[in-house]
């Protein structure tokens, strides 16, 4: 029947197009075999890696690359690697549910995800079928460490300008890298290396996998880093590197086209990661909440630290469902491609490309999401949460990275914003027709709404004017500065910010309408209550966002009319929001662990 | 060598108890649930072990409903060859050991192990009602197992030391702390786990010998009161009058 058909919205559509809560995924509804394949993965960091995290930190000798074979072991690094090639041929979202899983585990985490993610990945969906055969399994199940070498001293953000170089060694057999890589992770231990270098004096970068055993490699001393001491993060030099033609990944100039994919993967996937990371803190910040008493009762009893822990919970919940609903949207384009005859390995890779600007909304918002939680998690513990002997240290110095790597948090700022408009001028996102709407909406008289949209109709009213401000805000700068709009990156980050909070509230919204349906609305009170909370508190940073970038380029009567209209449409009813957070922490500390 | 290993479906350790039906049954909202601990880590596993070396089966069994086949599935991941569900629900130690008992009596087992105890119920009943009904020796709060042709050895804790006990197959054992160590379903039990036998047989006719009537949680921790050294006479006065219990 045609009404049954799936309607999922295409890459960027959310900000022009409302969904339906039946067409998104929520974590609720995990199958019991994902059930049991995340259990397996936070047994093994139970096991493995918990009773381990000082000696991770003080690099002992072996250790992390013990604990990457042990994974390997239990099929974990397989997971999402197609059945041929020795993996598990699981689907995206259940790779997802696996980073989050292996999220809290601190550095062999970022060991873990590196080797699946950007060390394995440039292969899978790049590489030959020869080289496919010869490296896939083996770093599928462990018996090979993989490294990713894009980052240079001069080029870093600015990946494309790397120096690294690729000339045919005078017998024509052999590529000879020369060059130098920074801040590469698993480098100490990795057997197989991405390498990406320029050919001659081409403009783009092409990719090469390098084994370490190839000569004129050498490594510099282990970094001295902020947090995750225990990852292995070196300088990687590459002196007359000889590597055999039939090495070279992909076609010639490429490079950068890899890298780029690679990363949008990554994005979403630390999303997932810093998930995992999130309920952990939570998880320890309530415990001790509740075991730590002042002035006659457990801290947890103080409203105070009550707001902290339920806001803890409102942004990590947030996040959650953003991250499932845009990794099943993923996965179905996906399995969309693979039905029209797409192979596995691009189908993959052009149904991330696809939610581009997905990804990396989930990479700010999961990064930044989890620096406030480990950064509350801290202040909860008071002065335990300096001290080197409880959690919340590692935590935080861990957490920090987050907003740095796979691309920083401001360049996916930036790209969240040039990606919208690049699939808009591409004629793939209607975003001008919706944007000239609202531009004449603001000249109109306000109309009295009274469209039912079903469950929760009032708030996702304000999630469609949210929108409105952001498209209002984005038509206008795109008019008003052309092609100027790139370099101004204050305007561009303020879009940004309203777009990475409309998708977190329409996803927050649309998981506790499916959660209803499912579980009835007294199971689920106080999920009610964090969706509630999100939406009233984000109205105010909406506001902002878009009264900056509007007094940052409007004037005159243009910019009266905007500021009126952001106004209108930032309105939300008033919430008695002390009570609601009450209502959250007091589930969370009589349940004693992240519990939402 | 043919192992009968039973297990039980408990909630997770870290799970909030709470009760319903006026404090008469266990409120599962929200609870997670899993293999009791002494049934996996040290029954299972130290099964799988003894298969792994020297051949033979392992059958897994419970009595219980549907809802209990994920954690069945869980004990199947980790490397049971199969498992079977008797097709009922009951909190009564007698009516669980004798359906077990009559699955075991038909098909001939040369160990049946199972935990000490659950770590819900507590009843540690379980085991020694299974070797009377199948008339077998039992071997309770085993620490250790080899098993060489029909001879078993066995070690169990005992007071201040350990006892070593020998014992021929068929037999009874139940297992504590120390038989095994936990293993981790691998992906490729995960996945064989689906296509394993999980056959559901139906329960023979007994009547249970008890009845849960209600459940009470222990009373929260009470303040502690910090009495002077030298002040015997008010230390007194409190146990008399406060705690009541001189």
């Amino acid at each position: 029947m045609e009404t049954t058909t799936k309607q999922a919205l295409k890459g960027g559509e959310f900000l022009v197009k409302e969904s339906k809560a039946e067409n998104v995924f929520i974590p609720e509804e995990f199958g019991e075999e994902q059930r049991m394949i995340a259990q397996t993965c936070k047994d093994y960091v139970s096991q493995e890696v918990f009773p381990n995290l000082d000696a991770v930190d003080e690099q002992q000798e072996g250790l992390v690359e013990g604990l990457l074979k042990k994974a390997g072991e239990l099929g974990i690094l397989g997971v999402h690697i197609p059945e041929q090639y020795g993996g598990f041929g699981k689907d995206f979202v259940t790779e997802m549910l696996v980073a989050e899983s292996l999220g809290d585990a601190h550095s062999t985490s970022v060991a873990l995800m590196a080797h699946m993610g950007i060390g394995t990945l440039p292969i899978l969906y790049y590489g030959n079928e020869e080289q496919k055969k010869k490296y896939i399994p083996k770093l599928s199940n462990g018996e090979w460490a993989a490294a990713y070498c894009l980052t240079e001293p001069g080029s870093g953000s600015d990946a494309n300008s790397g120096k690294t170089k690729a000339v045919l060694s005078e017998d024509g057999k052999n590529w000879i890298l020369n060059g130098q890589k920074m801040w590469i992770t698993n480098a100490g231990f990795a057997d197989v290396f991405t390498v990406f270098a320029k050919i001659d004096d081409d403009k783009n970068l092409s990719a090469f996998i390098v084994e370490k055993g190839f000569e004129g490699i050498t490594l510099n001393a282990e970094e001295k880093k902020m947090g995750i001491k225990g990852s292995s993060t070196r300088q990687v030099f590459f002196n007359n590197c000889v590597v055999p033609l039939e090495n070279q990944l992909g076609e010639r100039e490429i490079g950068f086209k890899i890298a780029l994919n690679i990363l949008n993967v990554g994005r979403v996937k630390l999303g997932a990661a810093v998930l995992g990371a999130c309920k952990k803190v939570i998880s320890n910040a309530v415990n001790y909440s509740n075991e730590r008493s002042q002035f006659g009762r457990p801290i947890s009893k103080y409203g105070a630290i009550r707001f902290k822990l339920a806001e803890q919970c409102i942004r990590t919940f947030a996040m959650e469902s953003a991250l499932y609903r845009a990794s099943k949207n993923i996965q179905d384009k996906i399995a969309e491609l693979e039905s029209e005859g797409m192979t596995h390995e691009k189908a993959q890779l052009k149904g991330v490309e696809e939610y581009a600007a997905e990804c990396a909304i989930m990479k700010v918002l999961g990064s930044e999401v989890l620096d406030y939680v480990a950064d509350e998690g801290v202040q909860i513990y008071g002065g335990m949460g300096y001290s080197a002997e409880a959690p919340m240290d590692r935590a935080y110095r861990d957490a920090r990275i987050n907003r740095i790597f796979e691309g920083s948090n401001e360049i996916n700022r930036m790209l969240i914003v040039d990606m919208l408009l690049k699939r808009a001028m591409k004629g793939q996102l209607d975003l001008m027709g919706p944007a000239t709407k609202v531009a004449g909406e603001l000249m109109s008289v306000p109309s009295s709404d009274d469209e039912d949209l079903g469950m929760f109709s009032d708030l996702k009213k304000n999630v469609k004017n949210f929108k409105k401000s952001a498209l209002m805000v984005a038509g206008a700068a795109v008019q008003k500065l052309m092609q100027t709009l790139s370099k101004e990156q204050e305007i561009l980050m303020n879009v940004a910010d309203m777009l990475i909070d409309i998708y977190a509230a329409e996803s927050i919204i649309l998981r506790v309408e499916k959660l209803i349906e499912l579980k009835g609305e007294d199971a689920v009170k106080e999920q009610v209550d964090m969706m509630n909370v999100f939406v009233y508190d984000m109205a105010d940073r909406i506001n902002k966002y878009g009264k900056d970038a509007i007094n940052s380029f409007a004037e005159g009567d243009e910019q009266r009319m905007m500021l009126m209209g952001l106004k209108r449409f930032t309105k939300v009813e008033p919430l008695n929001i002390k009570e609601a957070r009450q209502r959250i922490a007091a589930k969370l500390i009589n349940e004693n662990k992240y519990c939402f | 060598m043919k192992f009968l290993v039973c297990i039980s479906k408990v909630p997770d350790t870290t799970s909030k108890i709470g009760f319903t039906d006026n404090n008469s049954k266990f409120n599962e909202a929200g609870v997670q649930f899993i293999v009791n601990p002494y049934d996996e880590w040290y029954a299972l596993v130290r099964a799988l072990e003894l298969k792994e070396a020297n051949g033979g089966s392992v059958t897994i069994i419970t009595v219980g409903e549907q809802s209990d086949e994920p954690v069945m599935r869980k004990a199947l991941a980790i490397g049971a060859d199969e498992a079977v569900r008797i097709n009922a629900k009951s909190d009564d130690s007698f009516f669980i050991a004798k359906q077990i008992a009559e699955y075991a009596k038909n098909n001939s087992f040369d160990v049946v192990l199972c935990g000490k105890e659950t770590i819900n119920f507590n009843s540690a009943q379980v085991p020694a009602t299974i070797a009377e009904l199948l008339d077998m020796p039992l071997v309770s709060l085993a620490t250790k197992l080899d098993i060489n042709g029909n001879t078993a050895t066995l070690e169990r804790d005992v007071q201040g030391g350990s006892e070593v006990v020998e014992v021929q197959t068929p037999f009874v054992l139940s297992a504590a702390k120390g038989m095994a160590e936990q293993r981790i379903p691998n992906m490729k039990g995960i996945m064989m786990a689906r296509s394993k036998p999980l056959n559901v047989v139906e329960p023979v006719s007994v009547e249970a010998h008890t009845e849960i009537l209600s459940y009470e949680l222990p009373s929260g921790k009470t303040e502690c009161k910090y009495v002077e050294a030298d002040k015997m006479d008010e230390l007194i006065e409190l146990l008399h009058n406060e705690a009541k219990v001189i």
